[in-house]
């Protein structure tokens, strides 16, 4: 922890799979001050994208360097649409990412249930996680990244399969986690949500970086036609993506 | 079939009976059966998870050879076993041919292969659905291998059984290796094998039918089990 | 986490090797001796009768693995028995002469029988079991060999010879190379004729349209030998015990226990121990 981590920075990242194009030539920098929050239509290429820059995918080409260094950080953590819970109790799941990061003993319980306070799940610490409610799970899901206290917290459509209630929630969660300091970088669907979180929007197109712009700038006077039209609604994005 | 029906009442007398010769037969098969069971899940699960989560060089030829080994058969899994036992065998100091515990290595080389390859082919689905979130944590997948393990429990539960299954309806090697010998290591399927070689076959059929019996209410129970803990672990 | 790793594997590592430290013992000790002898002892039922009755008198176990004489011999070669009780006197002697064995004493004899479907279409009721086996084979008649290398396949092997045919051959002549019981299965399937010993007949269940075709021929008579494995080439036989189980059985109280065992009101062994003899 406070190692200088960031700029988080892409440097012409292009990302094949058997010979299609995911991402193309992306560059940009990221220094965490605001959240930023990646737009585009389906298969765009914004989960690619986000796995990349957590080191899930290696790029065919192109680069990541946290603060100059090729070096992949600890400190940071990502949710994923549908976070897997392993089959153990509530608690047991946090307690479980802190040891495999190397942290014990007390310390680690402790960390734990703050982390769940954090997200109003402590009365079901001892519930199976996986009998928990969806909204529940992505909490819980939330509560273990934090606890890892990640200078980077990466989102992959945190809310896509919640009610609005959880959605609510995980917004709350998510504004708490970022006020602790932690850098948010997170793809959604949802404008409302981009437009309540976001404090820059990276918007992609068909893989590639189209236009990046402070948020409000970006929902107001869009410079592309292509997110123009997406933002009137013009592309698909609630059809569900090629895998 | 009169046979299969004489059989039959002849398999519910058995059960019934309560001839302490038989349970001792029934007893030995099941301890055995267990043991060899326990001792190839203890090598065969890891081993399973390990080729299937894990890129290494001959990761291919390993598992077409743990699928080869499913075809092994038994009697040369004896006969190996015999000879290396063998007081003439690298192993004949131990004095353990003709005991049950030269059956259940037997049995556990049989067995193992089995729950290598069910053991990878389960462990690969799964890692399919866990390998971004546990390598988001920084997990490698020689460490992913035990969260895995305990994880896919309940599936895994399936391997095990399929493992005694085997076991318990061995009987070429146990011949072998076991010699078969009265209340020492007769088990069931030497006792249905000796059975048929003195003619009796409804006596032989039937010991087979007490022997199903048996697997199969160990199954029910193992099932239910299995259900109740899925239901309440999700 | 590469800390973790090693530990949990060196745990379970251990608790494999506890597992079978845990078997290998599990089994140890006890006083018994192993005793190879042939599936005909076993299949007949002698054994079960016979072995209650030497716990009782030398106060161990004597436990049986029944195999054919040759895997039997075979089992003393190796060591893997302390004595080895057999019905082949040829291969006895060269056991033996190969120094496996300590003595030969004889035991006990049963006989041989011809059983062959009711129908007999050779034609091979009678008393002599050379002139069946010519009729047998001028018939093409079947016939299930064990095959087997066993003490009653070489005494098969023994009468063809004798009568006349060296080598059997053809698709009348089936070799299922399995113990006495199984083949006297696959005869009784097929109505085929078998050379079989009369112990395991009687005991046998699954006759089917099987009958004793010839019986009573002098050369019929099947003599069982027991041998205790030589120490000299195994130091681990238990040659105490081993030689108290024969000097038990060549006993007045043993051989009364051999001809005591009865199927039917019928004996099936004849104790033959001749003090002095070999």
């Amino acid at each position: 922890m406070g190692e200088a981590m960031l700029p988080l920075e892409a440097r012409a990242l292009t990302v094949r799979f058997n010979g299609h194009t995911a991402i193309e030539d992306v560059s940009f920098s990221l220094d965490g001050a605001m959240p930023a929050v990646i737009l585009g239509a389906n298969g765009a290429g914004k989960s690619v994208l986000l796995r990349v820059l957590h080191g899930l995918i290696a790029p065919t080409s192109g680069s990541v360097t946290w603060s100059g260094a090729n070096e992949r950080p600890r400190a940071q953590a990502m949710v994923f649409q549908r976070p897997v819970l392993l089959r153990r109790p509530a608690l047991a799941n946090i307690e479980y990412a802190l040891a495999v990061n190397g942290i014990g003993g007390a310390e680690r319980t402790a960390r734990a249930r703050e982390a769940l306070e954090r997200v109003g799940l402590s009365h079901l610490a001892h519930r199976q996680a996986r009998v928990l409610s969806g909204g529940e799970q992505q909490r819980l899901a939330l509560a273990r990244a934090s606890a890892l206290r990640p200078r980077v917290l990466f989102l992959d459509e945190p809310t896509s399969s919640l009610d609005p209630t959880a959605s609510a929630d995980v917004e709350r969660i998510v504004g708490e986690i970022r006020a602790g300091g932690t850098a948010i970088v997170m793809t959604t669907h949802n404008l409302g949500l981009a437009k309540r979180v976001a404090g820059e929007i990276l918007f992609l197109h068909a893989g590639r970086l189209v236009e990046r712009a402070p948020a409000q700038s970006f929902f107001n006077h869009p410079r592309s036609p292509e997110a123009a039209a997406f933002l009137e609604g013009e592309l698909p994005w609630s059809v569900s993506s090629p895998a | 079939m009169n046979d299969i029906g004489a059989s039959l009442a002849l398999a519910l007398r058995l059960i019934t009976g309560g001839d302490p010769s038989l349970w001792h037969v029934v007893l030995l098969s099941l301890e055995v059966s267990l043991a060899a069971a326990a001792l190839a899940c203890l090598l065969g699960l890891p081993l399973g998870a390990l080729v299937a989560v894990e890129r290494f060089p001959g990761r291919r030829a390993a598992i077409v050879t743990l699928n080869a080994l499913l075809a092994l058969p038994s009697v040369v899994v004896g006969l190996v076993v015999y000879l290396l036992l063998s007081r003439a065998g690298p192993l004949g100091s131990l004095g353990i041919l003709f005991t049950p515990t030269a059956i259940v290595i037997a049995q556990a080389i049989l067995v193992m292969p089995i729950v290598a390859a069910l053991a990878r082919q389960f462990v690969e689905d799964g890692w399919r659905d866990y390998e971004e979130q546990l390598r988001s944590f920084g997990v490698t997948p020689l460490r992913a291998i035990p969260t895995l393990l305990w994880d896919l429990r309940y599936a895994l539960f399936t391997v095990v059984l399929a493992g005694f299954g085997r076991a318990a309806s061995e009987v070429g090697a146990v011949m072998i290796v076991g010699g078969n010998i009265d209340g020492v290591t007769r088990v069931m399927t030497t006792a249905i094998a000796l059975e048929t070689s003195k003619g009796d076959l409804p006596l032989a059929l039937g010991l087979g039918i007490v022997l199903l019996a048996i697997v199969l209410a160990l199954n029910a129970v193992a099932y239910a089990i299995r259900e109740w803990s899925a239901k309440h672990h999700g | 986490m590469e800390r973790f790793l090693s530990r949990l594997s060196a745990t379970w590592l251990a608790a494999s090797f506890v597992a079978a430290l845990l078997l290998a013992t599990g089994a140890k000790a006890q006083d018994f001796i192993t005793v190879a002898s042939t599936t005909s002892t076993e299949q007949s039922g002698l054994f079960k009768h016979l072995l209650p009755e030497a716990k009782k008198a030398l106060g161990f176990d004597v436990r049986v693995v029944a195999v054919g004489t040759g895997q039997a011999l075979d089992m003393g070669r190796k060591g893997d028995a302390d004595v080895v009780f057999v019905h082949d006197k040829v291969a006895e002697e060269i056991f033996l002469g190969e120094g496996f064995g300590v003595k030969r004493f004889e035991v006990m004899y049963n006989d041989f029988i011809l059983v062959g479907p009711k129908s007999d279409p050779a034609q091979a009721k009678g008393k002599d079991v050379e002139a069946a086996l010519k009729k047998i084979a001028a018939a093409q008649a079947p016939f299930a060999s064990r095959a087997d290398k066993s003490g009653t396949h070489a005494a098969e092997l023994r009468y063809w010879k004798a009568a006349g045919i060296e080598q059997p051959k053809g698709a009348w002549y089936r070799e299922t190379g399995s113990g006495m019981g199984p083949t006297l299965n696959t005869a009784s399937g097929m109505n085929a004729y078998a050379l079989t010993d009369r112990g395991t007949w009687l005991s046998f269940k699954n006759r089917g349209e099987l009958v004793v075709l010839v019986e009573g021929d002098t050369k019929l008579f099947n003599q069982y030998g027991v041998m205790l494995v030589n120490p000299a080439k195994h130091p681990h036989v238990k040659k105490d015990m081993g030689q108290k189980f024969i000097d038990w059985i060549l006993s007045p109280a043993g051989q009364s226990a051999v001809a005591a065992y009865k199927i039917d009101g019928e004996q099936l062994f004849f104790p033959n121990y001749k003090p002095g003899a070999a």
